[in-house]
């Protein structure tokens, strides 16, 4: 790539992908949200009001990790850990939702809601709510307040009211037509943070920049730690926030590669996965375009994984973009291979990994076996595997 | 001229405003949706709006979200909606009808051969929540081209200049959203809707239809006084709901609802 990467147009368009899909009342307030981002982005206030807060309370920067002993048993490529799993509240997420949180406080919103999936980006979201004494609601799809109870708990002891979403699929999907129903309602008082790249401009563009900081971190360490640039990128990709946290700084690096791992559930010929970018289609869904899992009809087809932040039919636009301009690739990994990483990083390395990080680890596995052992892979370990005890040890039989 | 521009100016002439129900396709069943139209234009509405079901309603409120859900059990889709369409011009061929939903089903089908899929059907009109005249363009012009209207939505928190916006690229008539909110929400305030027409009045010759939390006769006929036509959804749905093993019972009750409301809208006030 020689040209500078510009993504989105101002009107928030990745290509053909992105844009503002969205039920008239909600055209203003995006318009109010992307004015203010646009104006505090380069505002020197809130930036080094956002450092400040990504260094002592997030506590940024997060360390890059050499796992020696993991590299030398896979006899490959050297690989490295970002450590998002450290940050406070235990996930990149966190990121973005102080990002969000200190724009919703300069435009005088009193309100806050989220959706969330697997509970960290709900748990990220009532942790800063929290802290800037805002009312705060998040909500959860009613299978995912099952199987991620512990966030759950940890939502309410944070002071947010959890609601759980009875329709449709009742998951992250569900979690987020909820959420923009209740933005429609309260859209005067209420800022709506969004946790991944998707939902309509300027969301993709916004949560990006927030997490871009990953990437920025990442490669002034890797530098520091092998005095060149990584060889491979390689991340999850639910929505796809930690992932093009982490590539978003390396694009115009043609050299490195960026891999995003979906997750195949059962298997994508099963039909039963959540790997929109590896199997779906491109249509139009929670405000943007992208691809997505639909059935001939165009309506949205239920999804399946072990990891439920990875449990969604959509993808952000600009992963969208970055597949079909070849930028970067989209694998994907099955519930049992993601497994295999969870356990293999668990007993290599001391890690306990989060299940959607869990499908980094699993594509890893495969990847750096064919690479040389003087090429780094960085590996985003978006977050850690606590929430996921309760999942892991009902897979073992055993009650907790 | 077009059916709905011909049914707004027909209204105007004798001094009435337009009754438009929403119902969704296939709710409950597929066989259900043209007795139920017909009975409808029995009880004296003037244009239907046909809801295409779709998995993700997000500007619906839980009443047309299980509308739809019923739907999608059975299998209807938009193809199918439009076969509910093709069905009903059989018998009918001067009441409008409007498609109402989402953009997804359409992307799917393909902006060109739902443009002419629709014209084939003889459908008047099509409202799309969650595509905006920004993203609209082309599909907007396939429509146009086919004579069929795009009808777009104002919400209270809409501009001046997206009202200005919204009546040079809408035809047919413009739907205001009468309250922030989901639809079947029970939050209205007449007079908030008072003033945001004033203003919307003054920026378009466009006929205006309200709708968003029309419950009864009472609250149709004054929001009738406002605009030139009045929808009302969730409150018909509802009688759906509550008779899901009495289809029949449930259209009558529907169209005593719509009578009343003809009724009211009607009356010198």
């Amino acid at each position: 790539m020689t040209e500078k990467y510009t993504m989105p147009d101002d009107r928030g368009h990745f290509g053909p992908y992105g844009g503002m899909f969205v039920a008239e009342t909600l055209i203003p307030a995006l318009q109010e949200l992307n004015d203010a981002y646009q104006h505090y982005l380069d505002d020197p206030d809130f930036v080094a009001e956002l450092d400040a807060d990504l260094q002592y309370y997030v506590g940024r920067p997060s360390p890059l990790y050499h796992a020696e002993r993991w590299s030398k048993a896979l006899g490959g490529a050297q690989i490295y850990l970002k450590r998002e799993d450290l940050n406070h509240t235990g996930s990149h997420k966190i990121n973005n939702t102080v990002g969000q949180a200190l724009l919703a406080k300069r435009m005088g919103k009193t309100r806050i809601i989220a959706e969330t999936g697997a509970g960290q980006h709900g748990v990220a979201t009532a942790t800063v709510a929290a802290r800037l004494g805002l009312e705060c609601v998040v909500y959860m799809g009613a299978v995912d307040v099952a199987r991620q109870s512990l966030n759950v708990y940890r939502m309410k002891l944070l002071g947010a009211t959890v609601v759980p979403v009875e329709s449709g699929s009742k998951t992250l999907k569900d979690a987020l037509n909820e959420a923009l129903r209740d933005w429609v309602t309260n859209v005067d008082n209420t800022f709506y943070i969004i946790g991944t790249v998707a939902g309509p401009h300027p969301y993709p563009a916004m949560v990006r920049d927030f997490q871009a900081i990953i990437g920025r971190e990442t490669k002034q360490q890797c530098y520091a730690a092998t005095g060149r640039l990584p060889d491979a990128l390689v991340a999850c990709v639910g929505g796809g926030s930690n992932a093009i946290g982490l590539f978003y700084p390396f694009i115009n690096d043609a050299s490195v590669k960026m891999i995003g791992v979906e997750a195949a559930g059962d298997g994508v010929l099963t039909g039963r996965h959540s790997a929109p970018l590896c199997a779906g289609r491109p249509g139009v869904l929670h405000g943007n375009r992208t691809y997505l899992m639909a059935d001939d009809d165009g309506e949205i087809i239920e999804t399946h994984s072990i990891s439920a932040g990875l449990d969604y039919p959509g993808v952000g636009p600009e992963h969208a973009w970055l597949k079909d301009i070849g930028r970067a690739h989209y694998a994907n990994i099955t519930d049992e291979e993601a497994l295999t990483g969870f356990y293999a990083l668990t007993r290599m390395e001391g890690i306990i990994p989060a299940l959607e990080s869990s499908h980094a680890m699993a594509y890893t596995m495969k990847l750096a076996p064919t690479m040389k052992q003087d090429e780094t892979i960085i590996i985003n370990l978006s977050g850690r595997g606590d929430k996921d005890m309760q999942t892991m040890a009902k897979r073992e039989g055993i009650e907790l | 001229m077009s059916r709905l521009a011909n049914t707004f100016e027909h209204l105007a002439k004798t001094g009435r405003k337009a009754l438009i129900p929403f119902v969704t396709a296939g709710d409950p069943t597929p066989e259900f949706t043209v007795p139920l139209m017909h009975a409808m234009v029995a009880a004296g509405v003037d244009i239907i709006e046909l809801g295409v079901p779709f998995s993700d309603p997000m500007a619906d409120g839980p009443v047309i979200q299980r509308a739809s859900e019923r739907a999608l059990a059975h299998k209807m889709s938009l193809k199918r909606t439009l076969v509910i369409a093709t069905e009903f011009r059989k018998t009918n061929q001067h009441t409008p009808i409007v498609l109402m939903g989402y953009l997804n089903p359409i992307e799917a089908m393909g902006y060109e051969a739902f443009a002419k899929a629709a014209q084939n059907a003889e459908v008047d009109g099509i409202l799309t929540v969650d595509l905006p005249p920004e993203e609209g363009q082309q599909c907007r012009e396939l429509l146009q081209a086919r004579g069929i209207d795009s009808i777009f939505l104002l919400a209270p928190n809409s501009s001046e200049a997206r009202i200005q916006k919204m009546s040079a690229l809408g035809s047919g008539y413009i739907y205001y959203v009468s309250l922030k909110g989901v639809t079947g929400a029970g939050h209205l305030d007449i007079t908030d809707v008072e003033n945001k027409l004033t203003l919307i009045r003054a920026n378009t010759s466009l006929p205006i239809a309200i709708g968003f939390g029309v419950k009864d006769a009472a609250t149709a006929k004054l929001i009738s006084a406002l605009g030139d036509g009045v929808v009302v959804g969730s409150a018909l749905i509802n009688k759906i709901e509550a008779n899901l093993t009495d289809v029949e019972r449930a259209k009558n009750e529907i169209c005593d609802c719509l009578v009343a409301m003809r009724t009211a809208m009607d009356e010198r006030s």
